[in-house]
């Protein structure tokens, strides 16, 4: 036996308390796992390093639509290669499966998007087709789409001009990721931005949600950013130029302040589990107070009793926290799965150093009180259960 | 026996209860000479077990000297405390106090975490240990897997595994029905008489009182007298 061994066999007394309360701790690293993460991808601050493209948007929401005769100017900008345009359609599959669905200029897409691969026939044959429709191998594999296919889509945004939310395309081309992290996005659906806005019953001409600036190779990210909304400051269509990254962030961000969301839950879970692992060190402690006068009976002093107690705490949240920070970052890569990519929940060096930070400062605030009320034990006294 | 194993000099023991303050023992003195087995009689209250708690350096004198193997253990700290007690003293108590997650060999081989001693020579310590007890065959056994008798048993070789000089028992048969405490008394008497351990017990029992060597009463916190 060693003095880990103690210290192991101690927190096991009582299997089904420590059980239980180590799967707390397991939860509440899990949550506090996946949340930090969530926070360091959303406090990230803008990084214009390496970025190809920039998203053009209005300033005050991308739900408000942009003109599209905006882009010969962008296009005329120092650094600006070429300029796509996306069109959020809303397209629901059957009754209740959701699209991530664009109405876009083919052409312009493909020249700005290289990293979607589809056989030039195909891409031609959606530039022709006014009721085309491409979608992502997974979006195909998952529906079973094949090419040649009359895909009926409604849209909970966009009703066509006889009323029907219920529109028909005609599937004319299946494309693939360039790599093995492009492949997970191909959860996507694009139809031609002519034939929404003819057949679209709002007749929402001539706008379109944002545009994509594809940047000429070494353009500063940056300055250009700073070109485009220079340009249009002070005219009816103000707009927020930011990269790729960026601009997916700040389209969950508005939801709200989730810096703040995150960091008023994981209050909530630490102090809860404060609580929760807190009295059970305490009840701990409170039991065996005899045999922790024999303890110092036998010759162990106040300080090594006091280890014991903390080394007790320390192991159920040191268990906890890695298992639960563990299980965060299967998680995380089962959400990265699910949604192809879009979302990046990975927990790196930052988030699990601030796990282990938490499991020692858990561990302290869980084990101190209890350790020192072990550490001030009378020998007499306690075992005469004074 | 020669030279005196604990020397108790002109001690004064008092409690604080609150704003009471209770005066346990009054200017008690006592020499238990190197191997002698000594029972400490006396009703409830006499102070017999804060005599043992101090002689056991459970406890510190308000006033007065305690010299235990030579060493003044009414003068250390409560550090210097701790290890005296680990090298020096061995404590068997009326309800064992074994600790119940560990086995009886886990039990024993506790006070040795506290030794240089490898892992296989702390094995060999606690095997030899429990075979002087008598309970070589139950050393994977927890302490609710064996009786009563035995727990104490486990007890003894709890106490005597680092080897000490000094033996200090408060009321060790107190829980124990009078066969087995006939049994555990008369292993004191063999680690008294055949390894020439210094042993102290607390008891009310006068059977087992006459185990020991010598029998000295305690009453109202002082000495009555000292029976052959």
């Amino acid at each position: 036996m060693t003095r880990t061994g103690f210290v192991v066999a101690n927190l096991f007394r009582k299997r089904t308390r420590t059980i239980l309360t180590l799967l707390s701790v397991i939860m509440a690293f899990l949550l506090f796992g996946l949340l930090q993460s969530v926070n360091t991808v959303f406090s990230s601050g803008a990084d214009f390093v390496g970025a190809t493209r920039l998203f053009v948007q209005a300033r005050v929401s991308f739900t408000t639509p942009l003109p599209r005769s905006m882009v010969p100017k962008l296009e005329a900008i120092p650094g600006v290669a070429r300029v796509a345009y996306q069109q959020w359609f809303g397209g629901v599959w059957q009754t209740n499966t959701p699209l991530i669905m664009f109405a876009l200029d083919p052409q312009r897409y493909h020249d700005v998007y290289a990293e979607w691969k589809m056989p030039e026939a195909q891409w031609q044959a959606f530039e022709q087709t006014r009721t085309g429709l491409i979608v992502g191998r997974q979006l195909a594999n998952q529906h079973g789409w094949k090419l040649g296919q009359k895909i009926p889509i409604s849209s909970n945004i966009w009703p066509q001009k006889n009323g029907s939310k219920a529109w028909e395309f005609d599937l004319v081309g299946i494309f693939d990721g360039k790599d093995e992290d492009w492949q997970k996005r191909t959860n996507l659906a694009f139809i031609q931005q002519d034939y929404f806005d003819e057949a679209n019953q709002f007749g929402l001409k001539g706008r379109t949600n944002f545009f994509i600036l594809k940047l000429a190779p070494g353009a500063d990210a940056q300055a250009v950013s700073k070109t485009v909304d220079a340009m249009f400051e002070n005219s009816p269509d103000e707009t927020k130029t930011q990269t790729e990254k960026d601009f997916n962030i700040s389209f969950v961000k508005q939801i709200g302040d989730i810096g703040l969301i995150v960091r008023w839950i994981l209050f909530a879970v630490f102090f809860t589990l404060l609580l929760v692992v807190g009295n059970t060190m305490a009840q701990s402690v409170r039991e065996r107070i005899p045999e922790l006068a024999v303890l110092k009976t036998l010759g162990f002093s106040d300080g090594s009793v006091f280890g014991f107690v903390l080394a007790e705490a320390f192991a159920l949240v040191l268990a906890g926290g890695l298992i639960g920070l563990a299980l965060a970052s299967l998680a995380g890569a089962m959400v990265e799965k699910a949604t192809g990519g879009q979302f990046l929940l990975r927990l790196d060096a930052s988030v699990w150093l601030l796990g282990v930070l938490a499991i020692v400062l858990m561990s302290l605030a869980v084990g101190l009180l209890p350790g020192l009320r072990a550490r001030r034990l009378e020998i007499v006294d306690a075992l005469a259960g004074r | 026996m020669s030279e005196p194993m604990v020397k108790v000099h002109n001690v004064t023991k008092v409690y604080e209860r609150g704003k009471q303050k209770i005066e346990v023992l009054h200017g008690l003195t006592l020499e238990i000479p190197k191997g002698d087995f000594v029972a400490l009689m006396g009703p409830s209250g006499s102070g017999k077990t804060t005599l043992l708690n101090l002689i056991g350096g459970l406890d510190k004198p308000t006033s007065g000297e305690i010299t235990v193997g030579g060493n003044r253990i009414d003068q250390l700290g409560s550090g210097q405390l701790a290890n005296w007690r680990a090298h020096n003293v061995g404590f068997v108590f009326q309800f064992y106090n074994l600790m119940p997650v560990l086995t009886a060999e886990g039990n024993v081989e506790l006070p040795l975490l506290l030794t240089r001693l490898s892992a296989a020579q702390r094995r060999k310590n606690v095997a030899v240990a429990l075979e002087v007890v008598g309970l070589g065959d139950r050393a994977k056994h927890k302490p609710r897997e064996l009786s009563g008798g035995q727990e104490q048993r486990v007890a003894i070789a709890r106490a005597l595994v680092s080897d000490p000089q000094l033996l200090v028992c408060d009321e060790p048969t107190g829980d124990l029905d009078r066969k087995t405490a006939d049994e555990i008394l008369g292993l004191l008497q063999v680690l008294n008489r055949e390894h020439g351990k210094t042993i102290v017990i607390v008891t009310h029992d006068p059977k087992a009182a006459e185990f020991a060597r010598r029998t000295l009463h305690l009453e109202k916190g002082q000495l009555l007298e000292q029976a052959a």
